[in-house]
């Protein structure tokens, strides 16, 4: 089974406007976004914001640090927001999640079928791959794929509140968009984001 | 001498409340202590870079863990050790060492003499557990080092002596 290099740019799903969507109004969300596009999203969505951690390497591990987040504050909803490159990456963390379940922990796949910051390079996801089905089988209390702009409120619902693991597939048109970049600084990011949850 | 016990008794003190781990025969005590233990969290892994993940983001959330691996696991953990460098983020972590002494699997070996070095490597301090009476003070002291001097990653190997030949019954 062959990649689809092209069917990504007729997605019709935006990644800015929709993480804007998901971010708007969670004051308390703790967020964890993977490196390149996904942290550059959210900083665009909000500017800075103490309660997101955006992630400049690490890949592969956006998907485990929302799981010891959740499970260190299992009050808090928690949602890691990356894209389908970073969580190949570190594919097994489906796995461990769905063995170790956190009934906080939300997953949000900006899913462009590409390798988008390193030249726009196809990933598995634009061939036969399903990540919502290897989710589900790892697992997770819900997990779809959402295509269209009709189904992002009731996505947006099980990522904010449905009992979890859930992770959400975002079919997202892959399309160059201005690089917003958040703070970098590691020892920064650590600081703010553990004063905002009050166990600095 | 019950040094596993006297290992999880200094993570009961440090209150460590994560365990992430890819099984190890040599950790098999120490894991099934933490599986009796409330407090505590055991993670089962699929792989041990996946722990540096799992225990920043318990770090962020106001949560110390410990990360347990054979030494082979060290070199699937090299990138990620980065991620607690860069964010100076506090990384404890217990090693059983393999392929330094008395070894009877060859492929146990490279790893295992590559180990030292790859942490150091990656600027992550290295401790070591040679007798079983040293076992409580040298965690101890590792605790405080990983989540008080730094906070920093810091790694006690613990000796494959101490632990014996693993043999299947050869
Ligand atoms: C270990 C490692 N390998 C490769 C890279 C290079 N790299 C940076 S971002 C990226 C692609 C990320 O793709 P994806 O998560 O799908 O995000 P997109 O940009 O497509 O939204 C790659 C391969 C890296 N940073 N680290």
């Amino acid at each position: 089974m062959s990649l689809d290099r092209d069917r990504a740019e007729r997605l019709s799903l935006r990644r800015r406007p929709l993480v804007a969507r998901l971010l708007e109004g969670a004051d308390e969300l703790a967020v964890i976004a993977g490196l390149g596009a996904p942290a550059w999203d959210c900083a665009a969505a909000t500017g800075e914001r103490a309660l997101t951690f955006p992630l400049w390497g690490a890949m592969g591990g956006a998907a485990m640090m929302g799981l010891g987040l959740a499970l260190a504050q299992p009050r808090r909803r928690v949602l890691t927001v990356t894209g389908d490159g970073e969580l190949l990456m570190g594919l097994g963390a489906l796995v461990t999640i769905g063995a170790a379940p956190a009934a906080n922990l939300a997953i949000a796949v900006l899913d462009n079928e590409r390798y988008g910051e390193t030249g726009g390079q196809p990933t598995a996801t634009a061939g036969v791959l399903d990540l919502a089905a290897l989710a589900r089988a790892a697992g997770f209390r819900e997990a779809l794929t959402v295509r269209d702009q009709a189904e992002v409120e009731r996505a947006r619902s099980l990522l904010l509140s449905a009992p979890g693991p859930v992770l959400v597939d975002f079919k997202v048109r892959a399309e160059d968009l201005p690089i917003v970049m958040p703070e970098k600084d590691g020892a920064t990011l650590r600081d703010r984001f553990r004063r905002a949850l009050g166990v600095a | 001498m019950d040094w596993p016990g006297a290992i999880f008794e200094q993570l009961k003190a440090a209150d460590v409340r994560q365990l992430a781990h890819v099984p190890d025969a040599g950790h098999a005590r120490l894991l099934r202590l933490a599986e009796a233990e409330p407090k505590v969290r055991v993670v089962t892994l699929t792989t041990e870079e996946e722990g540096i993940a799992l225990l920043a983001g318990a770090w962020l959330g106001g949560q110390r863990g410990v990360l347990l691996m054979q030494s082979s696991g060290v070199g699937n953990c090299i990138n990620m050790l980065g991620l607690a460098k860069t964010c100076r983020l506090p990384l404890l972590m217990l090693v059983t060492m393999r392929g330094e002494w008395a070894e009877f699997n060859p492929w146990q070996v490279p790893m295992g003499r590559a180990t030292p070095g790859v942490l150091a490597a990656m600027d992550t301090a290295v401790l070591r557990i040679e007798r079983a009476e040293d076992a409580a003070e040298t965690v101890a002291g590792a605790v405080r080092l990983a989540f008080e001097g730094g906070p920093a990653a810091v790694a006690v190997l613990i000796a494959q002596r101490l632990i014996g030949a693993k043999t299947f019954g050869k």
